[in-house]
């Protein structure tokens, strides 16, 4: 994938199959050090599935027998001197975490968070986007969005235009000018 | 920064809008894509987030987007599928941005099928 925020997509994708119903996403960068973390309240791993699931023939899905989510995020991360780690719990959750030299020459850009993040909004799952750049910082939470909304879902396509203008405007805020 | 205060503006302006349209309009048509690795590799996010601009610009109001996991055709990603009351469930293959701006034009507000992109054809 061209982008980290395409992998961000990928694998929150896992935890909505999980039934996670409230995921939250840091994305810290601080000086040359890059940190992703995915972080649900889904139905977690068992011990066995967690040992194989770096592997691309471990999926839970039955329409065919390759997962490349996790793999291809993994190599991304390692690829650009990072370092990869997967925690889970039975109906506790799962935490993914990678970490990726801003400088390294292989390291994929994060490119496009914004569009990921209106395509992940949904009315069932909350999401708690927490972007930091050095010491500059925005934090962005459906949950107050949807309490401020009331009865309007927030997947709503007005509502997710004015969310898109939001984030973009306070992503390039935290950047600072910087290339993440 | 930008905060979400704006939000209870639109908020405002929206519930009265959604009193007009719960009388005339169901959500009657679903457009769903596909979005597991496959899809997002092949290109589908930014044919969901055209899809989402393109139904709020021409205030759709009863159109559904969403987005699934695998459709099990990978190599044929990015994948569409429709839901209309008149043609019933209709699967729409390798969509971009701009197959997708035709096929709402035709399509969703035309009521014709494009039928040159179905899955059918392969």
């Amino acid at each position: 994938m061209r982008e980290l925020s395409l992998h961000i997509l990928d694998i929150v994708g896992n935890s909505v199959r999980a039934g996670a119903t409230l995921i939250t996403i840091n994305i810290t960068t601080v000086d040359n050090l890059l940190t992703i973390e995915i972080i649900d309240n889904g139905h977690g791993m068992s011990k066995e599935l967690l040992d194989t699931v770096c592997d691309p023939f471990t999926t839970s899905r039955t329409t065919r027998k390759v997962g490349m989510g996790i793999p291809l995020f993994k190599m991304a991360c390692q690829c650009a001197g990072g370092q990869f780690t997967i925690d889970s719990t039975r109906n506790v959750g799962t935490t993914v975490k990678a970490t990726f030299l801003v400088n390294h020459i292989d390291r994929a850009p994060l490119g496009d968070l914004v569009s990921t993040m209106i395509t992940l909004i949904s009315e069932d799952i909350d999401y708690l986007l927490d972007y930091q750049v050095d010491d500059r910082r925005t934090i962005f939470d459906t949950r107050q969005v949807k309490q401020e909304l009331g009865d309007i879902p927030i997947d709503s396509p007005e509502i997710l235009i004015y969310i898109k203008d939001l984030l973009t405007e306070n992503i390039i805020t935290v950047n600072g000018g910087r290339n993440i | 920064m930008k905060t979400i205060a704006e939000i209870k503006a639109i908020r405002d302006k929206m519930q009265a809008e959604i009193i007009d349209r719960d009388k005339s309009h169901n959500k009657d048509i679903r457009i769903i894509v596909g979005m597991a690795t496959c899809g997002i590799a092949a290109g589908a996010r930014p044919v969901f987030n055209t899809l989402v601009d393109e139904v709020a610009k021409r205030k759709l109001v009863n159109v559904k987007v969403s987005r699934t996991g695998c459709l099990g055709m990978c190599k044929l990603e990015p994948i569409v599928e429709v839901y209309t009351p008149n043609d019933g469930k209709v699967t729409y293959i390798r969509v971009t941005p701009e197959k997708i701006l035709e096929i709402i034009d035709k399509h969703i507000v035309g009521g014709n099928v494009c039928t040159q992109y179905l899955v059918e054809n392969e």
